[in-house]
This record gives structure tokens, C-alpha cells and sequence, in this order.
């Protein structure tokens, strides 16, 4: 046992945790914390607003596999953070949040710089603490990592008063958690499992439905194992992208209002849906256009008992961890006697293939296109971060899964400017990976302050910037709504391309398909950050 | 729409009643009532919370409190093995002509006169639901001036002890 100061305490606590990056922003009553990092050496990437720390360290968990830590200061600085929060509470990255406060003898009396941050999140921090006393923190940090990480993930804040992290305190790091209201099940149960199996032993027509829950289990290898011995096709969600290779002659592609229709038609006509780590929600859900679902079988596994039965009825419930569910039922299950459903599947899959080669009629650039050409030159390892709008399903759709890659993307909250600071956190997390973020230029606009981040620790981003001058989910959701020409345009976009040369990002401007391969080619081969901006047309649609 | 009593075993910590409420408020589940208090431990306090909803909805409930890490453990009262009570404090306009009257229905109910002045009576008086009900319809003939209640609280009868051990484990 030592004596020392609250704040040396935390920063010790999350060198114990194996934390070896945060991201934040420094403010008065955060100083302590920070003095710490400096004194122990703990690596603080500077970004440009508090909204980018969560986001990059969203970015940095969903790579590394490991917890996102990201601090701010009070007030303004906590509440900065909130979008990037609720963004991975929405779709379950592990983060702890640490957040200065003002002193606790001032805390209810709105003084400068105050906000009731753990009041303002608790709708979607996975839990959150105030730290009263000091003695208590490495309990707390303890608590908040093995929350964060445990169980279905998410977010976990602690705010921590400035006399607080200044009081002086007896540190020992617990080894253990032991926490009553929280024990959450991960070992299937094996009745449950049984009945599973034998749904789908009695189905002629099962579909897979594979979301981001299968990716957070790290349970890729044995979904896969499943469908191979099982001949199931799968389908994903947008958060599911990335669970099975694209090349997998199971893998009908991403359901939903914008998936693939070859994915919806399957859905449709399954006798049999099982989910896995999937919530259902409305956009997933949109592409099936069957009315009733008298007909049809449903198993959801989720290690979060309540998204059983919360958007659909279910008749096998299964509440445990995928990667152990997963390979139970590999286990167990018999031969299965789908033959027409495996070959009306074949054709679908054959459909699908077919539909990923058309090029659009454009003179600008055909996003679809460029993202098919990148994701052909990415390597096997690489990463792609897509940021909301038209480019998000543009790269969700043509960029090609394998085993190796991560897809990132804000796909619950579907918050603008996730991209960029999510990429910069990816790139912290595996340096020789190569990453991509793809945006528009809405999106772009809301995150650019990154670019300082980018460009002062020449993070090897390339940067594919599809620029249609205008927010073009919107224009056509207001054109499909109320049939008009939108009135919110970005016609006085600035010079992207200068931009960048401003921060010291070189950049290249693309205007039709010929001069993207050279582009891209120029980008992989620079060490450093890179531009691509694609000029695509106005009215481009999604679909 | 079906009432149901939960009995939800909680940290005793602050920030607590936040949480439980604002689920509730967040997610759209009706509450009629919420108290609560410290048990025998005094690191656990037990809120007796009413709501409505049909059997999904209760599932919900019952699942997303559960989620939440400071809750420990929730079981639903079922009427027939359940004690439940609430406490009711109600003053009743009164005058020399009606006192009397009004002291001989609360002596019926078996509920205590708690106040007393010129103009009114300041009634005490625990049951169940109904049994206020009851009684707060026979005092609106002499006029209320006010009515203070706790909301339900509740306990299962005979040995059953709902201890703070781990929660129970979702199938």
C-alpha cells in the first residue's frame, strides 16, 4: 500500500487495466488527471473537441478489441462528449469515460463550468458513477472497465469532482469485481440450445441474421464454422458487416431498407429466422414486406435479455455469449434437409454477384464504383470507416468483407462526423493497418476540426471524400416525402482540397471514373494522411 | 391493460430513483405508483413499484430493470400470496354537525384521527387500494381538502424472504 494522489490513482488504475491510449481534451477541473498522464507517460492524443474523443476512442475499441478511454473536463467539455456516448451505447462499444467536475463542495449551485453529466447520460451510458470518495475510485475504475467490456459492452462514465482527484488516498488496485445487481449470462442454456437445434432440424427454409452482436463476441470464426457445416445462407445488418467473408457462398448481404434485395427476398421467404446478436430495429426490419409472420420460426440469440421479444415476438429465446452458442449448436446439429432452399439460394447469390458490377450512367464519379475499386486495392487487413448519409451505404454495400478487415460505421445513432475521428482512433490502434474513412461532404464539415488531429500525428488516413454539394440522404428523403427540389443545399461548399493543403494534407480532386484508380493508387502509396475528393452528381440517389 | 406489483431490490445508493424513474418515463411505461425505503439491509433499499401493461410490456419492465446495474433483484407480487398496503393521510372538512358522523366511519375502517381542529379532521389510515378508495368516496360527501398518499408498498406472505442475492438468471 502507497499513499498517493486520486488522480495519480486513476491514471495508475488504467496503466493496470492495459490502457496505452486516451483520447480527450484538457479544462480546468480535469488538470490533475492530466498531470498524472504527463508524470506516468500514459499516451493522450490531443483532439480538436470533446465529441471526437468518444468517437476516436469508439474507433480504437472496435479495432484493438480492447476498452476506449476518453476524457474531458467539466461542463462543456462532458457535454461535447454526449453524441459521441450515446454513439457507441447505440451500438455497444466498450468505452469508460472519465470526466472532471467541479468540486464537490460547489457541486448543485451552477458554477462556472458545471453540468450534471451522469444525470444528463443516464439514458444511454451503460452505467455511471460520481465519485464522492476519493478512496473509492479504484473500486470504481475497476467496476467501470469490467462493465464496460463485460456482458453486452457500452459505455460507462465516472465523473470525478476536482477536490475529489486532489485528495490523497491509500491505492490498491482490486483483482477482482464482484458486483450483485450485475452478472450477466454467458453460457447458453442447454435446453434452450436443444430447442434451437431442433427448429432448425425441422426447417426447410432457415435464414441467418448475423449482427454487430457476432463481431462484439468475436464470434466470426464460429458463425462461419456453423454455416459451413449447417449449408444456412446468412444475412447481416449494417452493424453485422464484417461477420462472414463477402465471398461466402452463403452471404446474401445486408438486409434492410437499403440492403440488397437478393438479402430482403431470403428473409422473406425463411420459414426459419434466426438472430444472432441483432436488435431488429425498424431499418434492419424494413426490408421484409411480408405482413404476417404466422408462418415463421424465430430464434434470437442476444447476450442482452432484454432485445428478446423487445421488436419482434420470439419462440426460442437464447440469452449467452455468441461465440460459445455458436459452437454449441455447431456441435449438435445434424445434417439438414434443405437442398431447394440451398440451391434457390445459389441463384440469389448468383443475382447478387451480378448486381455488384453495374456501373452507373454519370458523368461525375459513381461513389458505388470507387468504393468497389478501393475496397479491390485495400489490402486484407484494412479498415474502412464510414461516416452517415448516402456514403455510408454506398461503402456498407460495395465494400468487400474478409476475414481480416473491420467496417466501421455510427450505425445505431447514425450520427454524422463519426468518420474521421473514428478512423484517427482506428489508426492509433493498429498503426500498420491501413484505414480509410469514407464521408461526404455533410459530414465532413462536422468533423474537419480532425484534421488537426490527423495531420499533427500524420496518421496514414486516406480520406475519400464523395462531395455532391448537398446532403444527399436528405434531399431525397424530402424529395420522396414532399416532393420537392430540397431546400437545404451546400452549393458554397469550400475548396476541400486547399483545406487539407491548410492542415498540411495533400489531396487530389477526382471528377470522373477514369482518374480514380490513380488517385487511389496515389493515396495507398503516401506514408501520410490523404485526400481523395470525389465531385459525384447532385442528384445522385443511394440506391 | 393489467395492474402489476414489482418488488425491486436497489442499491441504497443516490442516483437510484433517477434511474428506475427515468426508464420508465424514457421507455413509455405506465406507473401508477413507486415507493420506497430501506430493508433490513441497510446497503439495499426495496421499491414497490405499480405499473400497467400488458404481459410483453411487463416482460420489458422487468427486463430492462434489470439491466440496470444497480438493481438487484425484481419479482412480481402476486395478490393472492402478497400482503399490500398504503398509507393515506386525508383531511376532511367538518363541522359540529358532521364530525361525529365522520368519526364513526373512521372508526369502521379502523383508522386513526390524527388531527384535529374547527374546520377539519386529519385522518391516518392504511389498507389496501380499495379499502382507501372506499373511504375517500364516503368522505367526498362531507368535502376533502386534502389527500396524501405513499402509493403501495408490499410483501409475500408466510416464510418467503426476497433476499439481495444475485439476480435471477433470464431463460
Amino acid at each position: 500500500m502507497n499513499a498517493l494522489k486520486a488522480a495519480e490513482a486513476i491514471v495508475r488504475c488504467l496503466l493496470a487495466e492495459n490502457v496505452d491510449t486516451v483520447f480527450g481534451y484538457p479544462g480546468s477541473y480535469i488538470l490533475s488527471v492530466y498531470e498524472a498522464l504527463r508524470v506516468l507517460k500514459l499516451r493522450h492524443v490531443l483532439v480538436r473537441q470533446e465529441q471526437a474523443a468518444a468517437h476516436s476512442a469508439s474507433g480504437y475499441a472496435r479495432v484493438s478489441g480492447k476498452v476506449g478511454v476518453c476524457i474531458a473536463t467539466s461542463g462543456p467539455g462532458a457535454t461535447n462528449l454526449i453524441t459521441g456516448i450515446a454513439t457507441a451505447y447505440m451500438d455497444s462499444i466498450p468505452l469508460v469515460v472519465i470526466t472532471g467536475q467541479v468540486n464537490s463542495s460547489l457541486i448543485g449551485r451552477d458554477v462556472f463550468q458545471e453540468v450534471d453529466i451522469t444525470g444528463a447520460t443516464e439514458s444511454f451510458t451503460k452505467h455511471s458513477y460520481l465519485v464522492k470518495d476519493a478512496t473509492q475510485l479504484p473500486r470504481i475504475m475497476k467496476e467501470a472497465f469490467h462493465i464496460a467490456s463485460t456482458g453486452r459492452p457500452g459505455p460507462v462514465l465516472i465523473d470525478i469532482p476536482g477536490d475529489v482527484q486532489e485528495a490523497e488516498i491509500e491505492f490498491k488496485y482490486p483483482q477482482d469485481v464482484d458486483i450483485r445487481g450485475y452478472k450477466p449470462s454467458i453460457k447458453g442454456h442447454m435446453g434452450q440450445i436443444k430447442r434451437a437445434v431442433k427448429a432448425i432440424e425441422d426447417s426447410r427454409q432457415p435464414i441467418l441474421i448475423a449482427g454487430g452482436g457476432v463481431i462484439s463476441a468475436n464470434a466470426q470464426q464460429e458463425l462461419i464454422r456453423f454455416i459451413e457445416k449447417t449449408r444456412i445462407p446468412v444475412v447481416h445488418t449494417l452493424m453485422g458487416k464484417g461477420a462472414v467473408p463477402t465471398e461466402n457462398p452463403y452471404n446474401l448481404g445486408m438486409i434492410g431498407t437499403h440492403g440488397f434485395k437478393q438479402a430482403n427476398e431470403a428473409m422473406n421467404k425463411a420459414d426459419l429466422l434466426i438472430f444472432i446478436g441483432a436488435r431488429i430495429a425498424d431499418r434492419a426490419w424494413g426490408g421484409v414486406s411480408k405482413k404476417s409472420l404466422d408462418d415463421v420460426k424465430i430464434i434470437h440469440i442476444d447476450i442482452d435479455p432484454a432485445e428478446i421479444g423487445k421488436n419482434l415476438g420470439t419462440h426460442i429465446p437464447l440469452v449467452g455469449d455468441a461465440k460459445l452458442i455458436l459452437s454449441e449448436m455447431t456441435q449438435r446439429i445434424n445434417d439438414l434437409n434443405i437442398e431447394d432452399w440451398v440451391s434457390e439460394v445459389q441463384e440469389l447469390k448468383k443475382s447478387l454477384n451480378e448486381s455488384k458490377t453495374k456501373v452507373r450512367k454519370t458523368k461525375a464519379v459513381d461513389p458505388e464504383y470507387t468504393i468497389r475499386l478501393l475496397s479491390q486495392k485495400l489490402n486484407d487487413e484494412a479498415v474502412l470507416v464510414a461516416d452517415v448519409g448516402q456514403n455510408q451505404l454506398w461503402a456498407a454495400r460495395n465494400f468487400e468483407d474478409r476475414a481480416g478487415r473491420n467496417f466501421l460505421t455510427s450505425g445505431g445513432l447514425g450520427t454524422m462526423g463519426y468518420a474521421l475521428p473514428a478512423a484517427s482512433g482506428a489508426k492509433f490502434a493498429a498503426p500498420h493497418r491501413q484505414v480509410a474513412a469514407v464521408v461526404g461532404d455533410g459530414g465532413f464539415q462536422m468533423s474537419m476540426y480532425e484534421l488537426g488531429t490527423i495531420s499533427s500525428n500524420n496518421l496514414g488516413i486516406i480520406i475519400l471524400l464523395f462531395n455532391n454539394s448537398r446532403l444527399g440522404m436528405v434531399r431525397e428523403l424530402q424529395q420522396r416525402r414532399y416532393g420537392i427540389i430540397s431546400n437545404v443545399m451546400l452549393d458554397k461548399n469550400p475548396d476541400f482540397i486547399k483545406l487539407c493543403e491548410a492542415y498540411g494534407i495533400p489531396g487530389i480532386r477526382v471528377s470522373n471514373n477514369s482518374e480514380i484508380e490513380a488517385a487511389l493508387d496515389k493515396a495507398i502509396e503516401s506514408k501520410g494522411p490523404f485526400l481523395i475528393e470525389c465531385k459525384v452528381d447532385s442528384d445522385e440517389s443511394t440506391l | 391493460m393489467h395492474r402489476h406489483v414489482l418488488s425491486v431490490l436497489v442499491e441504497n445508493q443516490s442516483g437510484v430513483l433517477s434511474r428506475v424513474s427515468g426508464l420508465f418515463s424514457r421507455r413509455g411505461y405506465n406507473i401508477d405508483s413507486l415507493s420506497v425505503g430501506e430493508t433490513e439491509d441497510p446497503k439495499v433499499s426495496r421499491m414497490t413499484i405499480v405499473v400497467r401493461g400488458d404481459d410483453q410490456i411487463l416482460e420489458q419492465i422487468k427486463k430492462q430493470l434489470n439491466k440496470l446495474i444497480d438493481v438487484i433483484k425484481i419479482v412480481e407480487l402476486d395478490p393472492e400470496q402478497s400482503v399490500f398496503r398504503e398509507l393515506a393521510l386525508i383531511k376532511v372538512k367538518t363541522d359540529l354537525s358532521t364530525r361525529a358522523s365522520v368519526i364513526e366511519i373512521v372508526s369502521i375502517f379502523r383508522a386513526n384521527i390524527v388531527d384535529v381542529s374547527n374546520d377539519s379532521l386529519t385522518v391516518e389510515m392504511t389498507g389496501d387500494e380499495q379499502k382507501i378508495e372506499a373511504f375517500i368516496n364516503l368522505m367526498n360527501a362531507y368535502g376533502i381538502a386534502e389527500i396524501v398518499r405513499t402509493g403501495l408498498t408490499a410483501i409475500e406472505r408466510g416464510n418467503k424472504v426476497l433476499n439481495n442475492t444475485n439476480k435471477d438468471e433470464e431463460v
